[in-house]
């Protein structure tokens, strides 16, 4: 009896409707304003450069893509009207979608306006001061003759880079296995791989990479000093970013959990073979990420190996800069080595996903 | 004859004494069933038998042979004992095929086409054959642990330790693996298992050992143990167990 009555009452009084014109209000004057910004940002840009009519119409493109915020924000009026003339005739449920409808417009109207206010925000930066800031770290003329040379010497830089990865690959995993060797038999190199990798994680990259380019061979260290010292900086980076991706390595395979040993042991494996087959392997899934920003960090710290007498990207770009007094081109070395680490977060990415569809896993 | 022996085995974790003098025979093809409460120690009892876990003393024996203590090649004992755990403990980046066929390549040294095949006549056995390809986290529970119970077996043990095998299982796929281990021991395959499926205990089992801190405290046929029981304490736990309604 009770609960039938409150069923009914609760028929009788659905929940109305959401405002929806006050936002709605609000996101087109949000637009509107940062359409304002980007539109005096970009003009403040053009009066600057003075640029050839290609630029120009790259601008007034911008210029356009600053609008687009507007059309959500038009389109939640649209849907306020819907509101009111379904909420007229007395039709609930389709007016609380119109509502709902119009807010999430509104809303994606401010998001995206925001986001063009920031933008605008940043293009005035560069041109503020007279365009100082921009002359001073983008000028055409100087990335134009400078990039061949930069790039050219960037090569060093990706060469040390690729031979330390792989280098870093071998060694971190070593120093892991090392560190969690069983036992009493194990516990010195236990110790030993405690110690290297407490001692090369603490000591500053450019400090190693001085020390073993220089060092080695002042000493005269036989087979070390007659090296490259392209060679020199791949050990000396590999010493470092070693004792990081051991802990990477170490992290992983005790996050196995321990009954995927017992069915391994159990199944007659050795403890090698247990590692080899079953640990690594589902350990190695987990430390791609991880391991992606160690080696993200190994190249830009290649940019280091200057001190050691390399000519690579950033020495090359600080030359150029100094004969020229113009930074453009060290923001070109800054934007290769942008350029080279997007496409390995990606394909990071794309790796994890496509295990996750193989495996089934959620 | 017997075939696994197990002498006074005592096993401590710290100050912990979690197995103290456990004695038991298992002779060539029987099925003992190991009950008792939770924490009783069945499933350390098991995982010492298979050289998981070091004893503190005692002696344990397969086949005549002193399989506890130093020096016991455990590579090779593991290959006469098969073991499946509660918990599947599958290989989740190996595909089912693989994780059944990988100690019989890896361990046995046979070829891996002539292990796949044999692979593929146990799956087969237990409906689990269009599965041969599926990694184990697409797969139910039952689906998984039947895999693993194929998987301990694809090294042709002597002799198979389960574990409260269908503990994490939904009660209407507990059948089904139920249904392959009465079939084994059907087939003459020695086993020791842990379980609190008394009705199933009752079926298979050939002895029935009823644990209690660490302690076999009574064994016997299936009719001695359920129905007349000596021990308070066993007349308690299959009180206890009968209110649960799992007898
Ligand atoms: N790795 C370990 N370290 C310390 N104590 C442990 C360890 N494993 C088990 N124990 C302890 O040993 C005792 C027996 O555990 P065991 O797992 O053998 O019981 P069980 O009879 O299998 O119980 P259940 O029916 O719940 O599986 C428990 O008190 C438990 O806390
Ligand atoms: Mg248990």
């Amino acid at each position: 009896m009770t609960s039938g009555a409150q069923t009914e009452e609760v028929a009788a009084r659905p929940t109305p409707p959401q405002r929806v014109l006050p936002t709605a209000v609000v996101a087109l004057l949000v637009a509107v304003l940062c359409a304002l910004a980007a539109g005096l940002a970009l003009w403040s840009l053009h009066r600057m450069l003075e640029p050839p009519a290609g630029v120009d119409a790259l601008l007034v493109a911008l210029a356009l893509v600053a609008l687009l915020p507007l059309v959500p924000a038009v389109r939640a009026f649209g849907d306020d009207r819907r509101r009111a003339r379904h909420l007229a005739a007395g039709r609930l449920a389709p007016a609380r979608h119109e509502a709902a409808s119009g807010r999430e417009h509104a809303h994606t109207a401010m998001g995206y306006a925001l986001a063009v206010l920031v933008c605008a925000g940043l293009v005035w930066f560069t041109t503020a001061n007279d365009g100082a800031i921009t002359t001073t770290f983008l000028r055409w003329e100087f990335l134009r003759s400078s990039f061949a040379n930069v790039l050219d010497a960037f090569w060093i830089n990706v060469e040390v880079a690729v031979g330390a990865q792989l280098l870093v690959l071998v060694v971190g995993l070593v120093v892991a296995v090392m560190r969690l060797l069983p036992g009493r038999a194990g516990r010195p190199l236990r110790w030993l791989a405690i110690a290297y990798v407490d001692t090369f994680r603490a000591i500053p990259s450019i400090i190693t990479l001085y020390l073993v380019g220089f060092g080695l061979k002042l000493a005269q260290v036989p087979f070390f000093k007659d090296l490259s010292p392209v060679w020199l900086a791949i050990i000396a980076l590999t010493l470092t970013y070693s004792s990081y991706v051991a802990e990477v390595y170490r992290a992983g395979i005790e996050s196995i959990h321990p009954s995927q040993w017992a069915a391994s042991r159990s199944l007659g494996l050795s403890y090698g073979m247990t590692l080899r087959t079953v640990i690594v392997p589902q350990a190695v899934r987990r430390i791609v990420p991880p391991l992606l920003n160690d080696f993200i960090g190994l190249q830009k710290d290649t940019a280091l190996i200057g001190v050691m007498g390399v000519t690579d990207a950033f020495a090359q770009s600080r030359l150029t800069a100094s004969n020229v007094f113009n930074l453009t081109p060290v923001i070109v070395v800054a934007v290769l080595f942008v350029l080279i680490t997007i496409p390995q977060a990606r394909y990071v990415d794309r790796l994890l996903a496509k295990e996750q569809i193989r495996t089934g896993r959620s | 004859m017997t075939f696994l022996e197990i002498h006074d085995v005592h096993k401590s974790y710290g100050e912990h004494e979690v197995l103290r003098g456990v004695s038991l025979e298992v002779a060539k093809h029987e099925v003992v069933c190991l009950i008792g409460a939770s924490g009783s120690g069945k499933s350390t009892l098991l995982r010492c038998i298979n050289a998981l876990e070091p004893i503190q003393s005692g002696e344990i024996r397969v086949a005549g042979d002193v399989v506890s203590g130093l020096g016991v090649d455990v590579n090779r004992l593991r290959r006469n004992v098969g073991m499946v755990f509660q918990s599947y403990n599958l290989f989740p980046h190996m595909s089912v095929l693989r994780n059944v066929t990988l100690a019989p390549v890896r361990v046995g040294g046979r070829s891996r086409a002539e292990a796949e095949e044999q692979a593929l006549a146990l799956l087969d056995r237990v409906g689990m054959k269009d599965k041969a390809g599926a990694y184990p986290d697409a797969l139910s529970g039952g689906q998984q642990q039947r895999v693993a119970i194929v998987r301990a077996l694809a090294s042709d043990p002597q002799v198979l330790l389960l574990d409260e095998i269908t503990a994490a299982l939904d009660p209407e796929l507990v059948g089904d693996v139920l249904a392959i281990v009465r079939e084994l021991a059907q087939d003459g395959l020695t086993m020791l298992l842990a379980t609190h499926e008394m009705g199933f205990a009752r079926d298979v089992a050939s002895q029935v050992c009823f644990l209690h801190e660490g302690r076999i405290l009574e064994r016997g046929t299936p009719a001695q143990i359920f129905e007349d029981p000596q021990e308070d304490r066993t007349r308690q736990f299959l009180a206890r167990v009968l209110a649960s309604g799992r007898l």
